[in-house]
C-alpha cells in the first residue's frame, strides 16, 4: 500500500491513483530512496545582487552586488510536482492550487503562493522524516548557477534631477526583454539540467524563495542608511527576479513584481538539518507570528 | 444655385450663410465631378494618415479604399483566439481624416477569401442606415460609397450587416472612426484656433471569447464554429477583453505611444458598442470632446472623459512631465484585468515645481 504513495512522492508514476485511504498514511514514508531526488549544492562565492529595492542619493539605484558564500545543502533536481502537492491537498494540509487540467502528466505545480509553498514544506516534511523548506534567493542564485539572472534592469547612470529618466529606461528595458507567451505547463525536465543537475531553471515557472522583499536607503558611498523588510512580499527567482505577495497565486496579477510578470509560480525544496538553516527559518516564522501573516 | 439662395433671403441670413464653409448647399454630379480628388492611403491605429489641420483650398473628394479581412487574431498575452474580421485588417479599422465640406468616397472590398457578407455604417453620413444599406457586399464583390461631410466631429463606422450579425460583427472587430475637421481646424471655447503637434487613435473594444467546462478560453476553426457559443457570452454583457488597439497590451512596450514634454497630442478614442470613460493617469485633457463634435465648444481640464458607446470622442492634452503615462479605461478592473490599457512615454525635462518627492521613502522617525 505504502508504494502507492511512494511512487506519487518520487513523481516517477505517470498516472497515480491513490486509494482514499492511502491519504493518512503519508507520515509513513521515511524511505530516503523514495522522497524527491535532490542535488547537493556545495558552497560556492557568488557575486550577488541583493534583492530588494534600493534608494541612493533619494533616487532609485541598482541593487548593491555583494559578494556571498553560500551552500552546503541539497535541493530538489526538479521544481515540485502537481502529483506530489495533490497528495498534500488530499492530506488537507495544502490548499488545492489554482492551476488546473493538468492531471495525469508529470508537471510541476503551478497556482500556488507563498504560503502554500511552506504548508507543503512542513507536510513533506512530516511525511519523509526530513527537514524541508524554502530556499533563500542566494541558494536559489546558487542552484540555479550559469542560469541566474537576478533583477531585470541594468544599472546605468540616471539623472538625479529628472526621476523620469529612470522609469523611462527600466521601462524600455522591460519592453526589450519581452518573451514570448510561454502559456503551457510543460513537463518537468522539459527546460534541461543546469551545470548543476538541476532541472528546469529559468522555464516558465519562476520559483518561491523564502526572502523577504526589502528596502534600503544608501548613502552616497554605499553604506546603508536605512532598511526596511516587508515579508508579506517575498522574492522569487527564475527568468529574472519578481517581487509578489505571499498570496498571489497567479504571476501575472502581479502583486508588487517588477518588470514583465512571471508566468507562474511554483517551487522547489531545500533539504538540511545545518543549524544556520533552521535559525533563519526560526526567524521567518517569528516575523511571521509577530506580524500576523 | 448658391447666388439664387442669397437673392431669396435676407442680409442677416446671407451674412450667416457666408460664414458658412462652401458647398455647404446641394451640389449636383456635375459640380461634384469638377471637384478636385484625393487619394489617401490608410494607415493602421494607433496612428493616422498624414493631413493638414486646416483645410488647404476649397472642398474636394477624398478617395479611401478598405479591404475587409476575415482572420484570426491573438487578443491577449495567453494568446488567446478571437474569430476578428477587420476593415482594413487592423483592429479597429484605420481612422480618415477629411474637412467639412469634403465628400468621402469609400471603396469597400470584401474578397472572395472571407466567408461572410458585411458592409459600413457611417455615424458621420446621413441616409441609408449611415450607407449601411448602400454598401452591403458579398465575398467577391466591392462597392463604392460616397458621402458628403456635412458635420464636424470624430464618428464612428462600423459594420451592421443584419439582425444578430450587427453586435457580432462588431464585438469580432469592425468598427473605426472617421474625423472630420473644421475648415479652418480646431478651436477653443473662444473660437482661437488649437492645433496639434500628434494624433493619435486609441479604439477600444470588448470582445466575448466562450470558455470551455475548466475555464479556459475556447479556439474555433472558424467563424461560424464560434458564433453560437460568442452570442450566448455576448448576450451576458460581460466581456472577457476590454482592449485598445485589438489586443490587451497592443499599445505597450515597443508599441506604447511616443510625445516629448511641450507637445500637444491629439487622442481620438472610439468604443462602437460599450462605454467607456479614458483617463490619462498623471496628465489630464486640456480640451475635450467628450462627444467628439467640434461645433460644441471642448470641455476643460477634466480628469476622465466619457465615451458613449458607439460614439468617438477626442481630447488634446499638452504634456508637461516626463515619464511614462497610463491611458486607460478608468475602470480600473478593465483596465488591469480585462485589457484597457495603453501606455505613453514621454521625454523631456522634470518640472519640480509642478511636483517633487521631498523626502524619499524610508524608515518612520522614532522620537
Ligand atoms: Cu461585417
Amino acid at each position: 500500500m505504502p508504494h502507492h504513495l511512494i511512487d506519487a512522492l518520487v513523481g516517477a508514476a505517470a498516472a497515480l491513483v491513490l486509494p482514499a485511504t492511502a491519504a493518512g498514511i503519508a507520515h509513513n514514508v521515511t524511505l530516503a530512496s523514495d522522497i524527491a531526488a535532490t542535488v547537493e549544492v556545495r558552497t560556492v562565492s557568488l557575486e550577488f545582487p541583493v534583492p530588494g529595492e534600493f534608494l541612493k542619493d533619494a533616487i532609485p539605484a541598482a541593487s548593491p552586488v555583494e559578494k556571498v558564500n553560500v551552500g552546503g545543502f541539497r535541493i530538489m533536481k526538479q521544481q515540485v510536482g502537481a502529483a506530489a502537492y495533490a497528495l498534500c491537498v488530499s492530506d488537507s494540509a495544502c490548499e488545492p492550487a489554482d492551476s488546473a487540467g493538468h492531471t495525469g502528466e508529470d508537471v510541476p505545480v503551478t497556482g500556488v503562493n507563498y504560503r502554500d509553498a511552506v504548508a507543503f514544506a512542513e507536510w513533506y516534511s512530516r511525511a519523509t522524516g526530513y527537514p524541508w523548506r524554502l530556499p533563500t534567493a542566494e541558494e536559489a542564485a546558487a542552484a540555479a548557477g550559469e542560469r541566474f539572472a537576478g533583477d531585470a534592469f541594468s544599472a546605468a547612470a540616471d539623472d538625479p534631477a529628472n526621476p523620469a529618466v529612470a522609469w523611462l529606461r527600466r521601462y524600455r528595458e522591460e519592453a526589450a526583454a519581452k518573451r514570448p507567451a510561454d502559456p503551457a505547463i510543460k513537463v518537468r525536465g522539459y527546460y534541461g539540467v543546469n551545470a548543476n543537475g538541476i532541472e528546469d531553471f529559468g522555464g516558465n515557472v519562476w520559483e518561491w524563495t523564502s526572502t523577504c522583499y526589502s528596502r534600503t536607503t544608501l548613502a552616497k558611498d554605499g553604506a546603508v542608511e536605512s532598511r526596511t523588510d516587508n515579508c508579506g512580499v517575498r522574492v522569487l527567482e527564475g527568468l529574472h527576479r519578481a517581487y509578489m505577495s505571499g498570496f498571489v497565486r497567479d504571476g501575472k496579477s502581479g502583486g508588487c513584481s517588477v518588470g514583465t510578470p512571471p508566468q507562474h509560480l511554483g517551487f522547489r525544496l531545500v533539504r538540511d538539518d545545518s543549524p544556520l538553516a533552521h535559525a533563519r527559518l526560526a526567524a521567518v516564522r517569528a516575523w511571521e507570528r509577530a506580524t500576523g501573516s | 444655385m448658391f447666388t439664387r439662395r442669397q437673392a431669396l433671403m435676407g442680409a442677416a441670413a446671407a451674412a450667416m450663410l457666408a460664414a458658412m464653409p462652401p458647398m455647404a448647399a446641394f451640389a449636383n454630379e456635375t459640380e461634384i465631378a469638377a471637384l478636385p480628388r484625393e487619394q489617401v492611403a490608410l494607415v493602421a491605429p494607433p496612428f493616422v494618415h498624414a493631413h493638414s489641420q486646416v483645410a488647404q483650398g476649397g472642398p474636394k473628394v477624398v478617395e479611401f479604399t478598405m479591404t475587409i479581412e476575415e482572420k484570426p487574431v491573438v487578443i491577449d498575452d495567453e494568446g488567446t483566439v478571437l474569430q476578428g474580421m477587420t476593415f482594413d485588417g487592423s483592429i479597429p479599422g484605420p481612422m480618415m481624416v477629411v474637412h467639412e465640406g469634403d465628400y468621402v468616397e469609400l471603396t469597400l472590398v470584401n474578397p472572395g477569401s472571407n466567408s461572410m457578407p458585411h458592409n459600413i455604417d457611417f455615424h458621420a453620413a446621413t441616409g441609408a442606415l449611415g450607407g449601411g444599406a448602400l454598401t452591403l457586399v458579398n465575398p467577391g464583390e466591392q462597392v463604392k460609397l460616397r458621402f458628403k461631410a456635412t458635420r464636424t466631429g470624430t464618428f464612428v463606422y462600423h459594420c451592421a450587416p443584419e439582425g444578430p450579425m450587427i453586435p457580432w460583427h462588431v464585438v469580432s472587430g469592425m468598427s473605426g472612426t472617421i474625423m472630420i475637421l473644421p475648415r479652418d481646424g480646431l478651436k477653443n471655447e473662444k473660437g482661437e484656433p488649437l492645433t496639434y503637434d500628434k494624433v493619435f487613435y486609441v479604439g477600444e473594444n470588448d470582445f466575448y471569447i466562450p470558455r470551455d467546462e475548466d475555464g479556459n478560453f475556447k479556439a474555433y476553426e472558424n467563424h461560424g464554429e464560434s458564433y453560437a457559443d460568442t452570442l450566448e457570452v455576448m448576450k451576458g454583457l460581460v466581456p472577457t477583453h476590454v482592449v485598445f488597439n485589438g489586443a490587451k497590451g497592443a499599445l505597450t512596450g515597443d508599441n506604447a505611444m511616443k510625445a516629448r514634454v511641450g507637445e500637444t497630442v491629439l487622442i481620438v478614442h472610439s468604443q462602437a458598442n460599450r462605454d467607456t470613460r479614458p483617463h490619462l493617469i498623471g496628465g489630464h485633457g486640456d480640451y475635450v470632446w467628450e462627444e467628439g463634435k467640434f461645433a460644441n465648444p471642448p470641455a476643460k481640464d477634466l480628469e476622465t472623459w466619457f465615451i458613449r458607446g458607439g460614439s468617438a470622442g477626442a481630447a488634446l492634452y499638452t504634456f508637461l512631465q516626463p515619464g511614462v503615462y497610463a491611458y486607460v479605461n478608468h475602470n480600473l478592473i478593465e483596465a488591469v484585468e480585462l485589457g484597457a490599457t495603453a501606455h505613453f512615454l514621454v521625454e523631456g525635462d522634470w518640472n519640480d515645481d509642478l511636483m517633487k518627492q521631498v523626502e524619499a521613502p524610508g524608515p518612520i522617525p522614532t522620537h
